[in-house]
Order: C-alpha cells, then structure tokens, then sequence
C-alpha cells in the first residue's frame, strides 16, 4: 500500500539558499505610507538577490524615524540603534575592530546635518568601507513637526511657517569631504533605489546615498518640497542604472556612446545609460556642478552623482591584519617576556 | 652697608655646616620651550645612577614657550618620592621668576643663578653661586642658535661640582639621553656641561650643606612616568582599538602606547598592526569608537581628561545601558572648566563615578604607582570584558606626567579571558541566547559578536529600554528588572575589583584612607606624625570603587578617619556617603589639597595635626 505524498513546492532560495523572510525584520512601527519603510523594503530586496550572508552585516543607527527603521530589515544582522547623530563612530569602531563585516547605516535629516553633521564629516573624509544611507524627509518627525537643516528655504512647515535658513546638500557635503560614492534617490523610485543599494555594497569605500523619503504626517502637505507629490513632479534622474553582480556572465554587448561601464572593485559592473544629459559620474567637479544647478532651478536631481571605485579607505591606509582585530588570539596580541624585560632594561 | 650680611654670609662660609646628604629638593627654574628637560633629566638620572633615591616633577604652564617652568629633583635617602614643599637647592635660569622663587626659600638654601640677575643682593641668609651663563656657553657652542639649549647643560655641570654628582654618571646618563644616533648633539651638550664643572671647581667654595654620596638603593629600579606605565599595561592587556583626541595631561598616554605598539605589533612576517589607533574628531566620537569596537569584540580604550571626559558623559551612559565594554583612562587636571590644564588634582570622582543621565554608575579604579598604572591598566580590560562595561581608570598629572622611580613592571600571569561570548559551538548546543538574561545570578549576560557564523547569533542593541531578548520595550516590568539587573552586576563588580591595601596600626585610634597620587606624600605624612608627634595612623589605600566591605571594616576599627584627596569638595568622601551608613559616614573626617600642585607631606601633616587639635 502506498500513498503519494505531492512534496510542497520548492521554496524559492536566493544563492546561498536564503528565502526572502531570512532578511526581513520585525514589524516597522512608522507610520502608514512612511518613505522610510519603502527604503527597507529595498534594503530586504537587494540583499536577497545579491545573497549576502545576513549574519555577517551588521546594521547601525542613530536617533529619530529613520534610525528606528534598521530593526525592520535584517532580522538576523547585528544591529546597533546609538546616540543621536554620532552612529558614524559606532561604527567605525565596530568596523575596524572586524573589518570581515558588511556595515550598513541609516541616519536621518537630523541625525546627519544637525546634530551628527561633525561626525558626518569626518566619516567621509577616512573613507570607512561602509553604506551611509541618509533618510532624508526635512523635518523632526519624532518631536512633531520642527524643520531640519535640509529643508528648502520657503518649504513651508505644517503649521504654515516658512523656512528661511539655506539648507546643507548631504551629496554636496559628501562629494567635498571625501565620500567616494555618492547618489540622491527618491524613496518612491524603486529601480533606481536598488540598483544604487547593490552598487553600494559592491563599492569598496564609503557609500552615501541620500534618499528623499517623505514624511507623510509632518511634511507631506502642498508648499512643502518634501512631500511625495512634489518630489515625483521635479525629479530628474541624471541617468539609468543596471547593476550586474560579480557573479553574473555580462554577455550583453555595450553600445559605444550610450552606456557607460563602471568596474567596481569587488568585480561587479554598473552599468549606466545616459539620459538627456551627458554625465561621467567619476568626475568629481561635474558632480558639484549639476547638483548647484539642479537646486538652483528647483529639480531633485538623482542618480549616482560621483563614484570612485578604487580609492583607498580607512581600512587600506590602517595596514590592519588581514584577520579581524576583534578575535586576535593572545599569542598575537600580548607580546613575550622578553619584550617586557627590554623595555625594563631601557628604563633602567 | 649692612653688617648682618656681612656676618651672615662669612659665618656660613666661615664654619663648614653639617652636611646634609642625599636628602634635598632642587628647583630648576627656567622659561617653558628653552629646552631644559634634557638636562634636568639627565641631573636627576645621575642622581639615581648614584643609587639614590629619585623623583622628577615638572610644573609647567599651558603654553609652547616663554612662561615660567619649574622642574623639582628630589633625592631622598629614606625612599621619600613625592614632592617635598621646601626647596634647599635653586638653579634660577628664568629672569620673570628669580626674585621670587629666592625670596620664598627657607635660609639657608643654595642657589644657582645667572650673574647678571643679581640675586645676592636680595639675601644674605642663602648661599649663592652665580654663573656667567653666556660667557661660557660662546667658547663651548659656536653656533649661536643653539646656545640657549646648551646653556642648560652648563648648569648641570655646576650643580654636579657644587653637590657632589659624579661626572661620571652625568656623562652616561646624557648620552643614554641622547641615544646613539644623536652622538654629535651629546658630544655638544657634554663639552658644556664639562665648562660648567670647571668653571665651578676653579672659581666657587662650597659654602652649603647639600651633597650627594653614593648609596645602594635604586639597584634594578627604573624611572617611568605613569602614563607610560598605564601604556605598557594597554599593550601587554592585548589592547586591539584606540581612539582618542589629544588633551593634556593624557596625550602621552595615548603617545606612549602608539610607540609601544609600533615597536611590538606588528606581525613579523607581513609586517601589518595588530591593532587600529585613530585619532578622532573629538572626545564624543572617540569614546564612541572604542563602544562601538568593544561591541565587535576589540579590546578598546581611550584616553582623556575632565573636559573630554565631559564629552564622552552621554556615550558612556550608552555604554552602561547597552552593556559594552570600553577602557577609559581619566588623566586628571585641575577643573572646572579648563581650568589649570597643567596642574595636577584629584577632582573628576564624583561626576566620572555617576557619568551621564539616569541611574548610572561605573567602576573606577585608582592606581597609585608606575606598577599599578601598569597592573590595574590590565586589569581595567579584563573587568571591562568580563562585566561588559566601561570601566574608568583614574590617573592624574602627577602620577601620569612626573618621572617615578618604580619596581620594575612583573609579565603578567593571568590569561587574557573575554568575558561571556557565545560562538558558533556555543549556540550551535544552545540553538539560541537572551542577550540580557541574568543565567548565572551574577547580573552578567552572555553576549555574541557580529559576525558570528550562526544563524541565531544576532542580536539588537539599543539604548532605548529593552527586555532580556534586548527587544525594545517599554513595559514597567521590563524597564524595573533590566535595571535592578545592572544593580546587581554592580554589586557583583563590588567583589571583584582590586582589593584595598590596608596598613592597621594596633596602637592607632585614627585611619586614613588615600587613592592614587596622594600615596606617596600619605606615607611620609605618616612617619612625619610618628616622628614628630608620636601618633600612630592605620592607612586604607583605596584602589577601586564601587568600595568593598574592607573599607566598610576599617571604617568601624577607628575612632576616626581622615579621607584624604585631592579637590575641594571632598568627593570619595562623598561617595563613600553614598555607599556607607550614618555610623561610618559620622566617622569621616576630610583633608584636602586642590592647589594644583603635586600633593607633598608637609602639607597633610600640618592639617592633621591642626584638625586633631594637637
């Protein structure tokens, strides 16, 4: 006697044989429509399809709507939710101390160009090998309303307030200070906000990604140039992006004049198709330029603004061990007697 | 004309004083940045290679060049290395400065001086040997530029003459200085301080009473600065990540352990650090490095004083919500504010034992030694590994930036252990972990590392409130058993930290409890009191806080107690008012010093015997 079992139909598996649930996280607790929850989403989606090894990514943040947001995504990631503004130092000890980790941060309007813009900076300039993303929506989402240092000047708040102080470009501040991938993406864009999310982790040094992301309770409304009608009215992507991982065949032929190819270093390529305009991301000063113009005439401009994939980071230039520091053995780390007794003798 | 002088002088040169040997404070006084530390070095190392007993305190200003510095060489044959308050010896270099520092010595001191200063005019009651500085520094240094600095070394040729120091030992000692490689500079520096011993031989009798001979009591010794010692101690603990901002006095700290780590670890064959050092933006970011690294598994410190430490107060807090471990070395300087940057106290206890907001508290501990620097540095990482915690260590500028005559250091015997970390076997049995579940009643739970290779290793650190799965969470139950938690891990800490060192008297109706830099001056305070009063005093050296029940039991063995630190508002008395109950807290009585300058015996004899009306 026997009876057919129909096995249930194969689970679908990413590379290294992980579902889509293996790199999701908790519930998120912002609010409906929240931009935020849209970039985790990508997070989830791109980290899946690239295979990554969730428990070898570990996830940082500092203070406000968006720092919350990395107990949404990668459940099974170490995460760290810091002090406010000050996530880029948490990290880079954490990634110096194994720098075998994966490490992705999200920070907001706040928590990078208020409070965190000193540690912002700096960040950039060491080059850490780490993705920065910024969820940026101009405003104090937690503390009700108020206006961030990204806001435009005469973006108009909830309560009718205009602001008037000039706002700080994080692509702009990062081109400057170091950074050496920089991108502005729209959270409702959601080719171009996966494609830049696996650049950046194919990238070797720090990669910053600023994505407006609205707020749909404090900064959603008519006057404000965050909101997400605004936003789809004057974006302007500076080109189109196709990532083709490392481990995929690039069979498709380029075609001279229309699509460039950036090698990133870990052997992964982008490729970039152009648009109206002609644009080189890997030259700096045309970078800077676009983007003055861009917020000169009131268009967010998006896209990969800058990449330079092979500068050295903070790891290169700390001429660290090849082993992470954080299980250095004692034979490594404690030198011998010997040592001990010359230094002794020295001070004799 | 005044005929006291007269007589004062010939009735000093007339008699020859009793000699006094190897027991004399000699004050060098010069400008900051005239490049003296070479020689002063050098006198009181030819002093110790006479196998006399040393110390070397630098006072100097919050400045690169041009403001008064003095440096103090104390040699003692009884052992005593703090600082002794009278001068008896005065080399005066520093014009701002001559005519005061000569008016505040006690009758019967020497002075050293450069002619054109005049400075016999002002007493008659001292011993002067003037030296025409500039007139023999030309022959022995022809280029101009470098006169002002070798001008140094004549004094130290004149003072190895008027006191006796073996030239001998001056000339090892310069050219140990120097080094190898500057051969030519110590031939230089040498030829001057030979012009300096001539010119006394021919021209001066020795008209004082102060002397050197040699003795036999710093065979094996070494000459350390505190911060160098608690940079050993970071290396041989296996330190792997610093982050720091510079800030005096604990820059060197932090200079030391860079020189220490370059030299000795790298690894041989590819020649790479085993380690990462950067500096940070400032004192918030570094101390958020270190967390972050410790969070990773480095063994992670850094390195500041009272302003910095400000700084880091929000961080440190995160730190002791999160449970990461963190070593911080507090170089402590004269508050509030900035303060005296250069002067040394004892004033960053209470706010550093309660940094940052809520329910916080944190160990501390207090080394009052070169060997302790070195020992309770080590220790400080096993404490902050084991607990997961950041744990403060507690220098001053005296101890930390002065040169101490120590033991030298013992290779430690104890294995670095990490604390509770969960592998990937570990979890692999346990198919799981509650980051904050208190499985052992310690009050300490088992953590993993990122990058652990298990599925189940991951864990969410937040400072936001969190249960024992390090959920978020803001349930009253949750909130009031995580912190009744972290209570009790610090009353486990209580028992674990080093013990005091407690000196009990029979006879002694009176204790005194001392910490850190106040050692070695509590000592010679002692002997002074028996000495000179008969009164015998048990001695309680704290070296930790949270304080262990011996405290609590020397406390109950004396009538009374005198709690001696260095700051105003008696603030380890303050703790201990915290901790203790209305019996021992009736017994304490407070001594103080917050003048800046390095604690000397006199000056707590002098108030205890006032405080005991005797």
């Amino acid at each position: 006697m026997s009876t057919t079992v129909t096995p249930p139909p194969p689970k679908k598996v990413n590379r290294i044989g992980l579902e889509v649930l293996n790199y999701k996280g908790s519930k998120t607790t912002l609010c409906a429509g929240c931009g935020h929850n849209a970039v985790s989403e990508r997070i989830v989606e791109s980290f899946y399809d690239l295979g990554i090894q969730p428990w070898n990514v570990a996830k940082f943040s500092g203070i406000g709507c968006s720092s919350k947001s990395p107990a949404y995504f990668l459940g099974l990631s170490h995460g760290f939710n810091s002090v406010h503004g000050r996530m880029p130092a948490v990290a880079t000890g954490a990634l110096l101390a194994n720098r075998s980790i994966l490490g992705i941060g999200v920070s907001g309007d706040g928590d990078t160009a208020s409070i965190g813009l000193g540690q912002f900076m700096h960040l950039l300039r060491r080059n850490l090998p780490y993705i920065y993303i910024i969820e940026n929506n101009g405003v104090y989402g937690l503390t009700k309303g108020q206006f961030s240092a990204t806001a435009d000047v005469g973006s108009k708040a909830k309560t009718g307030s205009a602001n008037e102080l000039p706002p700080f470009d994080c692509c702009m501040l990062a081109l400057q200070w170091g950074a050496t991938f920089v991108a502005r993406t729209f959270s409702g864009d959601k080719k171009q906000l996966t494609a830049l999310l696996k650049a950046a982790v194919a990238h070797k040094g720090l990669a910053v990604i600023d994505v407006i992301s609205p707020c749909t309770t404090f900064n959603d409304h008519e006057g404000s140039t965050k909101s997400y009608s605004y936003v789809k009215d004057h974006e302007e992507a500076i080109h189109e992006l196709d990532f083709v991982p490392y481990y995929e065949d690039i069979s498709v032929e380029i075609e001279e004049g229309t699509v460039q190819d950036v090698r990133m270093h870990d052997g992964s390529h982008l490729r970039i198709k152009k648009l109206e305009r002609d644009y080189n991301p890997c030259d700096k000063m045309a970078a800077l330029k676009a983007i003055e113009e861009a917020n000169n005439s009131g268009v967010v401009l998006t896209g990969l603004f800058y990449v330079n994939p092979e500068k050295p980071t903070f790891v290169d230039m700390l001429n660290m061990v090849d082993a992470p520091l954080a299980t250095l053995p004692q034979s490594v780390t404690r030198p011998g007697q010997d040592t001990l007794d010359q230094v002794m003798e020295e001070l004799r | 004309m005044s005929t006291t002088e007269v007589s004062a002088v010939s009735s000093l040169s007339a008699k020859n004083p009793k000699a006094i040997v190897n027991d004399f404070c000699i004050q060098v006084a010069t400008a900051n940045g005239s490049g003296s530390q070479t020689a002063n070095n050098v006198m009181m190392r030819g002093i110790f290679q006479m196998g006399i007993p040393v110390s070397g305190k630098n006072m100097f200003p919050s400045n690169i060049q041009g403001l008064p510095t003095w440096f103090t060489i104390r040699a003692s044959k009884h052992g005593y290395i703090s600082r002794k308050r009278e001068v008896d010896f005065l080399v005066a270099m520093n014009p701002e400065t001559a005519r005061e520092d000569v008016m505040k010595l006690e009758p019967g001191a020497a002075v050293v001086y450069d002619e054109p200063l005049k400075l016999s005019e002002l007493r008659s009651d001292l011993h002067f040997y003037p030296v025409p500085f500039d007139k023999l520094v030309g022959p022995v240094c022809p280029e101009a530029k470098l006169r002002k600095l070798v001008k140094n070394m004549i004094y130290d040729g004149i003072v190895a003459w008027v006191l006796s120091i073996e030239m001998e030992e001056i000339h090892k000692a310069l050219f140990r200085q120097f080094g190898p490689k500057k051969k030519k500079a110590a031939d230089l520096n040498w030829g001057a301080c030979q012009a300096g011993y001539e010119y006394a031989a021919k021209t001066f009798t020795k008209t004082d009473p102060y002397r050197v001979e040699r003795m036999n009591a710093t065979a094996g010794k070494i000459i350390i600065e505190g911060n160098q010692a608690a940079a050993l101690g970071c290396v041989f603990a296996g330190v792997t990540f610093i982050s720091w901002y510079p800030i005096t006095p604990s820059s060197s700290l932090v200079e030391y352990t860079i020189g220490y780590l370059k030299r000795f670890r790298h690894d041989n064959v590819s020649g790479k650090a085993t380690y990462a050092v950067v500096q940070a933006e400032d004192e918030l970011a570094a101390v958020g490095m270190v967390l972050g690294a410790g969070w990773a598994g480095a063994r992670s410190m850094t390195s500041s004083s009272g302003p910095g430490i400000s700084l880091m107060s929000e961080f440190v807090g995160l730190g002791y919500y999160t449970e990461l471990p963190g070593v911080i070395f507090d170089v402590q300087r004269v508050g509030p504010s900035t303060g005296l940057p250069t002067r040394t106290a004892q004033s960053d206890i209470l706010s550093t034992a309660l940094l940052s907001h809520g329910d916080t508290k944190h160990p501390l501990l207090f080394p009052a030694s070169p060997e302790e620097c070195f020992q309770l540095a080590m220790e400080a990482f096993e404490l902050a590994e084991f607990f997961q915690t950041p744990v403060f260590v507690m220098l001053d500028l005296d101890l930390g930036m002065n040169s101490w005559m120590a033991d030298p250091f013992a290779y430690p015997t104890k294995d670095i252990h990490r604390g509770k970390v969960l592998g990937k076997e570990d979890l692999e049995r346990l198919g799981g972990f509650a980051r904050y579940k208190d499985v052992d009643g310690d009050g300490v739970g088992y953590r993993t590392l990122p990058g652990t290779d298990h599925p189940q290793a991951a864990y969410f650190t937040r400072g936001s409130g969190h249960n024992e799965k390090a959920q978020y969470s803001e349930r009253e139950d949750d909130y009031v058993n995580n912190m009744d938690r972290l209570k009790r891990k610090f009353e486990t800490i209580r028992t674990k930290l080093p013990a005091p060192v407690v000196e009990l008297k029979e006879k002694a109706n009176v204790g005194i409890i001392a910490f850190g830099s106040s050692h070695y001056a509590v000592e010679e305070c002692r002997d002074q009191l028996l000495a000179e009063h008969g009164v015998e005093t048990s001695y309680l050296r704290l070296r930790a806080y949270p304080f262990s029940d011996e405290v609590r039991k020397f406390i109950d063995a004396h009538d009374h107690v005198y709690v001696i630190e260095q700051n105003r508002d008696a603030q380890m008395l303050g703790l201990m008012r915290l901790d203790f109950d209305p019996p021992e807290i009736a017994k304490l009585r407070s001594i103080r010093y917050y003048g800046g300058l390095p604690l000397d015996a006199r000056t707590l004899s002098e108030e205890f015997i006032r405080q005991e009306g005797m």
